[in-house]
C-alpha cells in the first residue's frame, strides 16, 4: 500500500482538514446540545461552533451557508415561541404575562386551546426546547460550512460510492432546476404573458421537468462513458454476507439511536450501537471488494483530525455525564422560573469545543 | 484504429435507418473529420464509437463496429472507457464532480487506478491543456473555451487511444474555439491520438483533419483527403468556396494556403469594390442610452449606447460573457437597468406589459425550445395567434419553411425547424425589432442560408435586426452593421466590412485570404468577377 500512501495529499502547510473529522466534532457538539435545555450552556455551544467557523472556513461557495443555517435556527426559535404564545403550553403556570381572548373550542377538542392566558413558565421553557433545536441546526451548519458534504461522501468506503454520487446529483440538480425556473420564466414573457405569479411558474413545471430529464439523461451517458459503475466480479455468498451484515448492522445503530436518545435505554443502548457499527463496518469492508474504483488525493487523517473529532467527542462525552451528576444545573427548572447556573465544569468542557480554532490547519486561499 | 463493417443502425420509431451501410476503416493517429448536413446521422455514427449506441440509445445495429479491437457491441460504454474518450457540446452536461482537479481526476478513478498514477496523469493533463492556474477553480466559474478544455482534459488522463468529440467548438467564440483545437492537434501530433470529430463550423476545422467523412442522406458515406471531399461537398468553408470559384487546384483548406494561391485574384479584383450596402436612415426603435445593468455582482453592461434602425441587420460579436445575451435582455424587458435608460418603440421594456411588448419587440433565446411549450406545431401556433388574425402564424410557418406538419412535437423538429417555429411566433405579433441570441448554434449550412435569405426578407419589409453570434461569417453574409462588445462595453461600432477586417478574431476567411481588399463572402467576390 506504499503507493496510496505517497499519493494523499502531504499533512503538513494550508490544506483542507478530513471532513470526516469536522462532521465527527459538530455532531459532538450537537449531542453535547441535546442534553441541556441551559440557555447558557446552549449559547456557549452555538458560540464555540460561530468562532471555529470564521477561523477556520474557506472561501469555497458550500462556506457561506453558515450564515444561512443560523438563520433557520432562529427561525425554528420564532416559530417555537409563536406556537407557544398562541397555543398555549403544557407547563403549568403561575405568573401571567399577559391573556390572549381565547377561542371557544367545541368538546371533542378538549386539550386543544388557541388563544388564552401567556405564563412567563410556559413561554421560558418553549424558549430552552427551540433554543436546544437551533443549536443543533447551528452546529450542523458548521460542519457543512466547514466541509461541503460532497467532499464527505467523497470519503464514503467504496460500497456506499454509488448512492454518494445520487446524493450529490441531486444536490448539483436543485440549482440547476432553480435556473430552469427562472430562464422559462423569463421565456413566458417573451411570448407576451405575465412572468409573475404561481400560475406563471406553475405553467413552466412541465417544461422544466422535461429539461432535468433530459440533463440526467445526459449526464448518465457521460458518466458511463468514463467507467461509472465498473464493477468486479463476487463470489454469491460474499455478496449474501455483505447485505446481511449491512442490514442488521444499520438495525442496531438505530435500536441505540433511539435508545441514546430516550431516558430509559442508557443501559443497553452504548452495546447495541457498538454491535450495530461493527456489523455494518464489516458490511461496508465486504461490499467494497465489488468496486474497482480507487481514490484520487485522498485527504490524510493526521494528528489535526485526531484532536479535532476527539475535541467534539470530549464536549459529547463530558456533557452526558456531567448532566447525569449536576441534572439542576443542565436541566433548569422553569416552574418556578429560576435564574439558569453556568457551572465553571460544565463552562471548560464546551470550551474544549474551542480546541479545532487552533488544532486544525488554515485552509488553502486562493487569490481568484 | 477504428473498422466500420457494413454498419447500419435503425431506431425504433424511425422509418429510414439513421446510418446505412457505413464500411470503413479510420487509421490510428488521424485526425477525422465527419461533416454532413443535420439529420446525417453524425451523431449515431460517433456513438457507435463510444458504445453509447445501441447500449444507451436504443435502435438495433447491424454490422460490427470494432475500436482498437474490440466490439462495440459486446462492450458497454463503461467497458470502453479505457478505450475511447467521448466529449459532446455541451460540457456542463459531461461534469460530474465540481473541481477542476477532481474532474481530471473522476474517470480515473472509475477505472481503479492506482493513486501514484493518478496524480502524474492529472498534473501532466493541466500542463498539456495550460489548466495548471485552475486546478482548484469550481467547474462553475470557468469559461466556455476553459470548460471544454477541462472536458476534453477529464477523458485523457485516462490516455485513450481514441477520442469521439461532437461539436466541440460550436458554442465557443473564435477564440476559445481556437484554443481547444490547438489542443486537439496536439494530441494528435505528439501522443498518436485517433480523434473522430463532428463540426458544422467547417471553417474552424477542416484546415486540421487528415480525413473527411463525408456523410448524405441516402447517399453512401466518402472518406477521403481534406482537399478531394471538399471539392465535391454540398458544406464547405467560404475559403474552400472561393477556391472552387478561382478554380484553384488543389483547393485550399486554410487561409494561409489560399493567400499564397490568391495573388492572381487579388490583383484581378484591385479597383473593383462590393456593391455598397444601403445606409438605414429611419428614426431608430430602439434606443440603448448609457445603458447599464448588473446581474448580481456582475456589472453585465456598462454604459452601452446603441440605436437600431428599420431595415438593418446588426450583428453583436463579443466573446462568451461579454454581456451579448444582457443586452438582448435588457431590450426586452429581462434586466431593469442599473443606470441610463433603454427606450423600445418608445417604451421603456421593463415597465411594460409583456403582451403590450411582443408587438414593440420578439426575442428568440439561444435555445428556441425554451419559447415553445405546445404540444404540437399547430397548438403552438394556435397560441401564439391570440391577439392576432388566427391562422397568421401558420402561414408564417409555411412561408418560412413550408413542409412543417402540424401534429409534429416542437421537441421533435430538427435545429433548424425549431428556430423557424420559434421565428414565427416571434413574429406573429408584428414587432419591428427582432432579437436573435446565437441562432446558428447546431444549424447545418442549409438552413443557415435558409436563416440568412428569411432574415434578409424581413429587414426588407422593414424590420430592424438585432443578432447575437459567434460566427463571423454570419455576420459577414448578412449584417449591414457590426457591434463587437467586450466586458460590457461597446468597442467597436461600425459597417460589418470596417469592422471585421480591421479584426484578426472576427474576420471572416475571405477577408483574411483577400486583404486589405475590402471582400467579406464568396458571393461578393462572384459578383464582382461575373460582372
Amino acid at each position: 500500500m506504499s503507493s496510496t500512501a505517497r499519493s494523499t495529499r502531504p499533512p503538513t502547510g494550508p490544506r483542507q482538514l478530513h471532513p470526516g473529522a469536522w462532521w465527527l466534532w459538530a455532531l459532538g457538539l450537537g449531542a453535547a446540545a441535546t442534553r441541556t435545555t441551559n440557555p447558557a450552556i446552549l449559547l456557549l455551544l452555538a458560540a464555540v461552533a460561530g468562532y471555529v467557523v470564521a477561523a477556520r472556513r474557506g472561501d469555497a461557495p458550500w462556506s457561506r451557508s453558515y450564515g444561512a443555517f443560523l438563520r433557520l435556527g432562529l427561525l425554528v426559535l420564532g416559530i417555537r415561541l409563536v406556537f407557544a404564545v398562541f397555543l398555549g403550553s403544557p407547563i403549568p403556570g403561575t405568573h401571567v404575562l399577559f391573556a390572549l381572548p381565547e377561542v371557544p373550542l367545541p368538546a371533542w377538542a378538549q386539550g386543544v386551546r388557541i388563544g388564552g392566558r401567556v405564563t412567563v413558565e410556559g413561554l421560558l421553557a418553549a424558549l430552552y426546547d427551540g433554543l436546544r433545536l437551533a443549536t443543533l441546526l447551528i452546529c450542523v451548519g458548521a460542519a457543512n460550512s466547514l466541509a461541503s458534504p460532497a467532499r464527505l461522501l467523497r470519503t464514503l468506503p467504496g460500497a456506499l460510492y454509488e448512492a454518494g454520487v445520487a446524493v450529490v446529483v441531486a444536490m448539483t440538480f436543485a440549482p440547476n432546476l432553480v435556473a430552469d425556473v427562472r430562464r422559462l420564466r423569463a421565456a413566458r414573457r417573451l411570448r407576451g404573458r405575465a412572468d409573475k405569479g404561481v400560475a406563471a411558474v406553475l405553467s413552466v413545471g412541465l417544461p422544466v421537468l422535461e429539461g432535468a430529464l433530459e440533463r440526467s439523461v445526459a449526464l448518465a451517458a457521460a458518466m458511463d462513458t468514463r467507467g461509472f459503475g465498473r464493477t468486479a466480479d463476487v463470489p454469491r455468498r460474499l455478496a449474501r454476507a455483505t447485505a446481511a451484515l449491512t442490514l442488521a448492522g444499520l438495525l442496531g445503530i438505530c435500536l441505540a439511536a433511539y435508545g441514546l436518545l430516550t431516558a430509559g435505554g442508557a443501559g443497553w443502548a452504548l452495546p447495541v450501537l457498538l454491535l450495530g457499527l461493527a456489523a455494518a463496518f464489516a458490511g461496508l469492508l465486504l461490499g467494497g471488494r465489488r468496486s474497482v474504483r480507487t481514490r484520487y488525493r485522498p485527504d490524510p487523517w493526521a494528528l489535526p483530525e485526531w484532536l479535532t473529532a476527539g475535541s467534539g467527542a470530549a464536549v459529547a462525552a463530558l456533557t452526558a455525564f456531567l448532566a447525569v451528576r449536576d441534572p439542576a444545573a443542565f436541566a433548569p427548572t422553569v416552574v418556578p422560573p429560576t435564574v439558569p447556573a453556568l457551572p465553571l465544569a460544565a463552562v471548560l468542557t464546551v470550551l474544549l469545543g474551542l480546541v479545532p480554532a487552533f488544532a486544525a490547519p488554515t485552509p488553502p486561499r486562493r487569490a481568484s | 484504429m477504428i473498422t466500420f463493417e457494413q454498419v447500419s443502425v435503425r431506431y425504433a420509431d424511425s422509418a429510414a435507418p439513421a446510418l446505412d451501410g457505413v464500411d470503413l476503416t479510420v487509421p490510428e493517429g488521424e485526425l477525422c473529420l465527419l461533416v454532413g448536413p443535420s439529420g446525417s446521422g453524425k451523431s449515431t455514427l460517433l456513438g457507435t464509437v463510444s458504445g453509447l449506441v445501441p447500449h444507451f440509445t436504443g435502435g438495433v445495429l447491424h454490422g460490427r463496429v470494432t475500436v482498437g479491437g474490440r466490439d462495440t457491441r459486446e462492450h458497454r460504454p463503461r467497458d470502453l472507457a479505457d478505450l475511447v474518450g467521448t466529449v459532446g457540446q455541451d460540457p456542463l452536461a459531461h461534469f460530474v464532480t465540481d473541481t477542476v482537479e477532481d474532474e481530471l481526476a473522476y474517470g480515473m478513478e472509475s477505472l481503479g487506478l492506482p493513486g501514484d498514477v493518478m496524480r502524474r496523469r492529472v498534473e501532466e493533463t493541466l500542463d498539456l491543456l495550460g489548466l495548471a492556474d485552475l486546478r482548484d477553480r469550481a467547474l462553475g466559474s470557468l469559461s466556455g473555451g476553459q470548460q471544454q478544455r477541462v472536458a476534453i482534459g477529464s477523458v485523457l488522463t485516462v490516455h485513450p487511444r481514441v477520442l469521439v468529440l461532437d461539436e466541440p467548438t460550436s458554442a465557443l467564440d473564435p477564440g476559445a474555439a481556437e484554443e481547444v483545437l490547438a489542443v486537439l492537434q496536439r494530441l494528435v501530433h505528439d501522443l498518436g491520438t485517433t480523434v473522430l470529430m463532428a463540426e458544422h463550423r467547417l471553417e474552424r476545422v477542416v484546415q486540421y483533419a487528415d480525413q473527411v467523412l463525408l456523410l448524405t442522406p441516402g447517399a453512401p458515406p466518402v472518406l477521403g483527403e481534406p482537399a478531394e471531399v471538399m471539392a465535391h461537398s454540398p458544406v464547405h468553408p467560404p475559403v474552400v468556396g472561393l477556391g472552387r470559384l478561382a478554380g484553384w487546384r488543389p483547393l485550399p483548406l486554410s487561409v494561409r494556403d489560399a493567400r499564397r494561391k490568391a495573388a492572381a485574384l487579388r490583383t484581378e479584383l484591385t479597383g473593383r469594390a462590393p456593391s455598397p450596402t444601403a445606409v438605414a436612415t429611419g428614426s431608430p426603435v430602439a434606443v440603448a442610452d448609457r445603458l447599464a445593468v448588473r446581474r448580481g455582482p456582475v456589472h453585465a453592461l456598462r454604459g452601452v449606447d446603441l440605436a437600431l434602425r428599420p431595415g438593418e441587420i446588426t450583428a453583436l460579436m463579443g466573446r462568451n460573457g461579454a454581456g451579448k445575451s444582457t443586452l438582448l435582455g435588457g431590450l426586452v424587458g429581462l434586466h431593469a437597468p442599473a443606470s441610463g435608460s433603454v427606450r423600445v418603440g418608445g417604451r421603456v421594456p421593463h415597465r411594460t406589459r409583456p403582451a403590450e411588448l411582443i408587438r414593440e419587440v420578439g426575442l428568440v433565446p439561444q435555445d428556441p425550445r425554451d419559447l415553445l411549450y405546445g404540444e404540437s406545431v399547430a397548438a403552438e401556433c394556435a397560441a401564439a395567434d391570440a391577439g392576432a388574425e388566427p391562422g397568421t402564424c401558420r402561414a408564417l410557418v409555411e412561408r418560412l419553411l413550408p413542409g412543417i406538419a402540424d401534429t409534429a412535437h416542437p421537441r421533435d423538429l430538427s435545429e433548424g425547424q425549431r428556430l423557424t417555429l420559434a421565428l414565427a411566433v416571434v413574429l406573429t405579433a408584428r414587432p419591428p425589432l427582432l432579437l436573435l441570441d446565437e441562432p446558428t448554434r447546431g444549424l447545418d449550412y442549409a438552413a443557415k442560408a435558409r436563416l440568412v435569405e428569411v432574415l434578409r426578407a424581413l429587414a426588407a419589409e422593414g424590420h430592424a435586426v438585432l443578432l447575437a453570434t459567434h460566427d463571423v461569417e454570419l455576420a459577414a453574409e448578412l449584417a449591414h452593421r457590426t457591434v463587437i462588445l467586450a466586458e460590457g462595453e461597446i468597442v467597436a461600432d461600425g459597417p460589418t466590412a470596417e469592422v471585421v477586417v480591421s479584426s484578426p478574431a472576427f474576420a471572416p476567411q475571405v477577408a483574411k485570404v483577400l486583404a486589405p481588399g475590402p471582400w467579406l463572402t464568396v458571393g461578393q467576390v462572384a459578383e464582382a468577377m461575373g460582372a
